[in-house]
């Protein structure tokens, strides 16, 4: 079992044409059960041509039209990625997963906001995120695929290749991950730690998750208190950033401590106060959660 | 992007922001002239650089007479002004405003964020305004009045009035601290704004509501569309090696200690950083090379990284997923040829074609240190530190920006 994405997905990829989507495309493909679920791609003035086999439609909702397309990947660059987003979620698909980096944040504020006006049931991954793999099954997104081994471990993270350093330690230690799932770094994104974690409670497939998070906001603690209560299953974390200054922003435009709020110090406190076995150090996070497996 | 207080006040004029009458001044001569030209008798002459409790650091001053502007201006311009923002080395100060002086009835706090919890623009204002906002905020919270704003209504009516009377605004001002909250709004979405900030707020003798200071940031991902934002970026504020950082499309920041590293991603990079502290030494700074980091940009973060002169051991540390390993692994050899590297490098690479990338570094007959793990390439770049001979002192340091002159630098802009 998994989260979000399994074989039976249907991809449709926005921005399919661009060197980032077909390199992607094309790796994502070629993992696993890919070959069937890459279904389509979009691009609204290469209607009727197809990429590697891959028809491309003019728009989302044509594609889902066409091919029973569920998902959507989006490698459109940053000054339209908003409208990307919004397209895949006025055709009413299940799940939207942006790789996109660098989208203005009022771009997604408003999209944001007329998802949750108009109650769309279409959910966000990203922007500015890795994407989702559920190993053995089907790739969406950038991360490696090969470092990955089909388990029964959830990964969510806000971090790109800190996520891969946590999976190559998982499955360096034998232990394989039912899904990862990259959440992004932007202060203003889809899906968030308390929501995938909710996911991962719920599926009979994961056993424990590892949580990583990053310095700014306070999407952690949100999610450990909510672990606090209703978690049935061990969680282990890790917090990025500890040995960041305040107001000085570390790459993501979300990681940023401000005002003294945001802490690693502080976010692992609460974590580790709502039960959460956590490492302060990034080299053990596969090991710490290889203690807590029954 | 940061600017300037009295860039700020240019675009909050412009969206109908009250703010003092002034005029921004790179001499002392030209501070004295703006003084008569703005007339009265009272004068505030104000340091202009990005950081933040300048007051407290001695670069603001009320002035009486020209005298006393000339005085206070000649004072200012050009020292090193050290605020809790600048660090010990404090800032130079190149640039001054000139301002009228307001007849100060009360100070108010107001402030601009986008909250990541709402997802919304919220408006933070309290009664304490002035300098030590960041302390009410963490003493006595609910001084601090907030409004998350709907973004397809902007600040209401309703809202601004509310906001402007909990914060102690005398009723016959109300209208008018509502028309500045909006007009607040309207400059912070419409130039997308990360930050806006005005402390103090004040209300006057008269009753007039106006900003007497301005703190604005943008998002960087929304410059390409405010090409009269970037025009106003000075890059005397900012640290020469992250201006050069950026032209390599390489995120750096310059930190305290001796550990260089370059690390792909910024999660894995704050990670490396944290995992250097915890075997005991100290980063010299967070570099993310981002995705594709070919032969070049590795030649430029090693430049970067070598031209801190704090640096004595550099870390790489590459998870590559999809880069492959040999790719990187000549890169970084090529690199430490071409810089002449003399200080330990210790390598940690992960991922496709690993054993390969090693050979590569091995056979360079660099003394290139690889590591296993994280963990294993902190303790060896710790270790490394440590270990070092002291070498004789280099002849001569860096030439910082603040070695120049004060003198009027023209406006430049990125790219």
């Amino acid at each position: 079992m998994s989260i979000l994405i399994n074989k039976d997905s249907r991809v449709v990829t926005q921005g399919i044409t661009g060197k980032t989507g077909q390199f992607h495309t094309r790796t994502s493909r070629d993992y696993a059960k890919g070959r069937a679920c890459y279904v389509a791609g979009v691009n609204p003035n290469k209607a009727g041509e197809n990429f590697e086999g891959i028809p491309i439609f003019g728009s989302v909702a044509d594609a889902k039209q066409r091919t029973g397309a569920n998902v959507s990947v989006i490698y459109v660059p940053p000054p339209f990625a908003a409208a990307a987003i919004w397209e895949a979620i006025e055709a009413d698909l299940d799940l939207v997963i942006c790789i996109t980096e660098g989208i203005p944040v009022r771009d997604m504020i408003e999209v944001r906001d007329r998802m949750r006006k108009q109650n769309r049931r279409t959910l966000l991954v990203g922007p500015n995120c890795p994407g989702v793999i559920t190993p053995g099954e089907l790739k969406i997104g950038i991360m490696p695929g090969h470092i990955h081994k089909k388990g029964r471990v959830g990964v969510v993270s806000r971090s790109g290749t800190l996520t891969y350093e946590a999976v190559g330690q998982l499955s360096e230690l034998g232990i394989g991950q039912s899904s990862a799932v990259g959440i992004g770094g932007d202060p203003v994104n889809g899906l968030k730690h308390i929501d995938v974690m909710k996911m991962f409670n719920d599926d009979p497939g994961t056993d424990a998750v590892v949580m990583i998070g990053e310095i700014g906001g306070s999407d952690e603690e949100t999610a450990a208190e909510w672990i606090k209560h209703n978690m049935n299953k061990p969680v282990v974390g890790f917090i990025a950033g500890a040995t960041a200054p305040p107001g000085k922003r570390m790459g993501h435009a979300g990681a940023i401590i401000s005002g003294g709020k945001g802490t690693a110090q502080e976010k692992l406190a609460v974590m580790e106060a709502c039960g959460i076995k956590v490492t302060r150090n990034p080299a053990e996070m596969g090991k710490t959660l290889k203690s807590v497996l029954k | 992007m940061k600017i300037h207080e009295y860039q700020g006040k240019e675009l909050f004029r412009k969206y109908g922001v009250a703010t003092p009458r002034g005029v921004p001044c790179f001499s002392v001569d030209e501070a004295v002239k703006a003084a008569r030209q703005l007339g009265g008798s009272v004068w505030v002459v104000k340091a202009q650089i990005h950081a933040g409790g300048r007051g407290k650091g001695g670069g603001v001053k009320v002035a009486k007479s020209l005298e006393e502007v000339r005085k206070f201006a000649s004072k200012i311009l050009g020292m090193k002004l050290v605020t809790h923002q600048t660090g010990p080395e404090g800032q130079e100060v190149r640039r001054l405003l000139v301002e009228e002086g307001a007849d100060i009835r009360k100070e108010l706090y107001v402030g601009m964020v986008v909250d990541r919890g709402t997802q919304r623009v919220c408006l933070m204002a309290s009664s304490e305004g002035g300098m030590d906002i960041e302390e009410v905020a963490a003493k006595t919270p609910h001084k601090i009045r907030k409004v998350f704003i709907d973004p397809a209504t902007g600040l209401t009516d309703g809202e601004a009035e509310a906001i402007s009377r909990q914060i102690g605004v005398p009723e016959p001002s109300v209208g008018e601290a509502r028309v500045l909250l909006q007009a607040l709004y309207r400059c912070f979405w419409d130039t997308d704004a990360s930050l806006a900030e005005i402390n103090p707020l004040i209300y006057t003798g008269e009753g007039k509501v106006l900003a007497l200071d301005s703190k604005m940031n943008f998002d960087d991902n929304a410059l390409f569309r405010h090409a009269d934002i970037v025009a106003m970026r000075d890059l005397d504020e900012e640290d020469p090696l992250e201006i050069e950082a950026s032209k390599h499309d390489l995120s750096y920041i310059s930190l305290d200690g001796e550990i260089g590293c370059m690390v792909n991603g910024a999660g894995l990079a704050m990670a490396t950083m944290d995992t250097i502290k915890l075997f005991g030494g100290e980063p010299a700074n967070f570099l993310d090379v981002g995705g594709g980091a070919t032969a070049e940009k590795v030649t430029a973060a090693f430049k970067i990284m070598l031209s801190n002169r704090k640096v004595k051991a550099i870390l790489v540390n590459i998870f590559g997923g999809i880069m492959k390993c040999d790719t990187i692994a000549e890169g970084v050899v090529a690199a430490a040829r071409e810089v002449h590297l003399s200080v330990p490098l210790v390598v940690r690479m992960k991922g496709t074609n690993e054993e390969l990338g090693r050979k590569i570094l091995k056979d360079s007959g660099l003394p290139i240190i690889s590591a296993d793990n994280m963990a294993d390439a902190a303790k060896k770049v710790v270790a490394a530190v440590k270990n070092r001979k002291p070498k004789k002192l280099r002849k001569k340091p860096v030439k910082k920006k603040s070695a120049k002159k004060p003198t009027k630098k023209a406006k430049r802009t990125k790219k």
